[in-house]
């Protein structure tokens, strides 16, 4: 029995008609030359979320990034003027990697005055342009004013850092969020400041991780343990429905009502949830964010629990209806591995005990995230096996079945105006 | 002089300290991987019934003030929630049908 309404034309995927409901192939997850137009038609042309302002606390604050599958690495920083910019990682000389401690492959942060390369000394403002050349009067025809690392488009939106490597970008960051995920534009997310960050390197294709978090459908069979320890909870027969599924361009997302365990008496719950007062879907104590949450929500379901934004191509934005934010990345390192990243970000905790359920959401997290990352390599090998070359997906699953058309119409899209571009 | 390294209410856990005193997930997760269900077990029924009174004990502190001793209790806590999915949830160390997945915490909140 349904428990909720969907819309008239009787699923959520027709209701979306140029989905289609047949079959869906997934080679676009096990093809090597798919995976290089992939990098080209979509990681060089979309805006890519690369961190927080919060990262930037003061003028002189950067991080770097890493974005293999596009090799390219980042600087983002905010320089003297409080301007947040994105370079790339490489110095003008020679080409040295500029920023990095440990080893050129770690990420890392700090807070600089200038960045000063490595290897032959050169220096930078935190505006890229160059002001120091060492030993500049051994030079040919230098112009040490017109040297500058090189930039990258750089914007934010409601405090989310995005870089775009495309020469000029089609749509300002704005007009590429859309309405949907723009309107969540005035949600509290700069409150919530006390961050947990995970990092996996997973043998799959990245689109096959994004599709793990867009259906709830695989939760009563593989999380068979988080709705408690009762045996009735851990029934994985369990029948999950999405209470709203919806899409915007690229775009798209789905509300759930979640589990409110803080109204289940305490023989459903595990000892620590009860110690904590929490658990997967966050502490059950949040802050008071005030009445109204901007594009939380939209359809304004009953007993409301979560809402899964998916922002094309690689970001997940989960927000909890107790007051506490997710995101996920997923950074494509070839065509059949990449790095997943998970950040938890909470408003700071005021005591212990806060803290404590902020702890035990993080442990939650990273418990059934292992079950999630554990099927991985199972399904890539799967798809590579290539006994079926096209798979079935429910109306739970819609937004899979979305996440891979607009891949696919993306790499259409660019390969029609290569075929069309004047040759060279 | 006594060289008990948590607050004196707490002193029959002091045996559990030296193992579990860990400041950090990646020293905690490792801690819970290495050990027996025997060692897991024995460390969650010593502490979870006190632990509504260990979180009792911090709270009496700010949470970046806390004398060397509660602090040590607030990480036994930490390690507390970390051993309790051992315990109550997967019966194993290790998370139920995880494969070889491996998942870094690469960042944390600090104190
Ligand atoms: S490569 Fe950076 S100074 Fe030479
Ligand atoms: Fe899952």
């Amino acid at each position: 029995m349904a428990r909720f309404q969907k819309p008239a034309e009787g699923t959520w995927t027709e209701h979306y008609p140029e989905l289609g409901r047949g079959l869906v192939s997934f080679d676009d997850s096990i093809s090597p030359a798919f995976y290089e137009r992939e990098r080209e038609a979509i990681f060089k042309r979309a805006w890519l979320y690369v961190g927080r302002v919060e990262q930037l606390t003061r003028n002189g604050s950067y991080f770097t990034k890493e974005l293999p599958g596009v090799r390219t690495a980042l600087i983002v920083t905010r320089d003297m003027n409080g301007i947040v910019r994105a370079f790339h990682n490489v110095c003008r000389h020679r080409g040295n990697k500029l920023l990095w401690e440990g080893t050129p492959r770690d990420e890392t942060r700090g807070s600089a005055r200038q960045f000063v390369c490595k290897y032959h000394g050169w220096r930078y403002g935190l505006d890229g342009a160059c002001t120091y050349v060492h030993q500049a009067s051994e030079f040919f025809d230098l112009r040490k004013d017109e040297l500058r690392l090189a930039p990258l488009h750089c914007d934010t939106w409601a405090g989310f850092v995005f870089v775009n490597l495309a020469r000029e970008p089609r749509q300002t960051l704005r007009e590429y969020l859309g309405p949907m995920v723009g309107a969540l534009e005035g949600y509290p997310f700069h409150e919530m400041t006390e961050r947990y960050s995970f990092r996996a390197e997973n043998n799959s294709n990245w689109k096959v991780f994004s599709d793990a978090f867009q259906e709830y459908y695989h939760v009563p069979p593989l999380h068979t343990h988080q709705l408690g320890p009762t045996p009735e909870a851990q029934n994985p027969e369990y029948e999950f429905e999405g209470a709203h599924y919806q899409l915007d361009g690229p775009h798209r997302m789905v509300s759930t009502s979640g589990t409110h365990k803080h109204h289940w008496p305490a023989e459903h719950l595990y000892p620590s949830e009860a110690l904590t007062r929490s658990g997967s879907t966050g502490p059950w104590d949040g802050p008071d964010l005030g009445a109204t949450l901007p594009g939380v929500n939209p359809s304004r379901i009953p007993r409301w629990g979560i809402d899964n934004f998916q922002v094309f191509p690689n970001l997940e934005i989960l927000i909890y209806e107790r007051g506490w934010y997710v995101t996920y990345r997923y950074w494509p390192t070839s065509h059949n591995t990449h790095v997943f990243e998970g950040d938890l970000h909470f408003v700071p905790a005021r005591n212990a005990r806060e803290r404590l359920a902020h702890e035990y959401a993080a442990i939650t997290f990273k418990e059934y995230g292992l079950q999630d990352c554990g099927t991985l390599d199972g399904t890539q090998m799967g798809l590579e096996q290539g006994a079926f070359r096209s798979f079935l997906l429910n109306d739970q699953e819609i937004l899979v079945r979305h996440f891979h058309k607009t891949v696919g119409d993306w790499v259409d899209a660019y390969a029609r105006e290569q075929a069309a571009a004047p040759a060279r | 002089m006594s060289d008990a390294l948590l607050p004196q209410e707490f002193a029959e856990l002091e045996r559990w300290a030296a193992t579990w005193c860990l400041a950090t997930e990646p020293e905690r997760w490792a801690q819970r991987m290495r050990s027996s269900m025997a060692e897991l077990r024995a460390f969650y029924d010593a502490f979870f019934p006190r632990a509504e009174e260990a979180i009792a004990h911090c709270d009496r502190f700010p949470l970046d003030d806390m004398p060397p001793e509660a602090e040590r209790l607030f990480q036994l806590l930490h390690s507390l929630l970390m051993v309790s999915y051992a315990v109550e949830v997967w019966k194993q160390p290790a998370v139920v049908h995880c494969g070889s997945a491996r998942i870094d915490r690469v960042l944390e909140p600090r104190p």
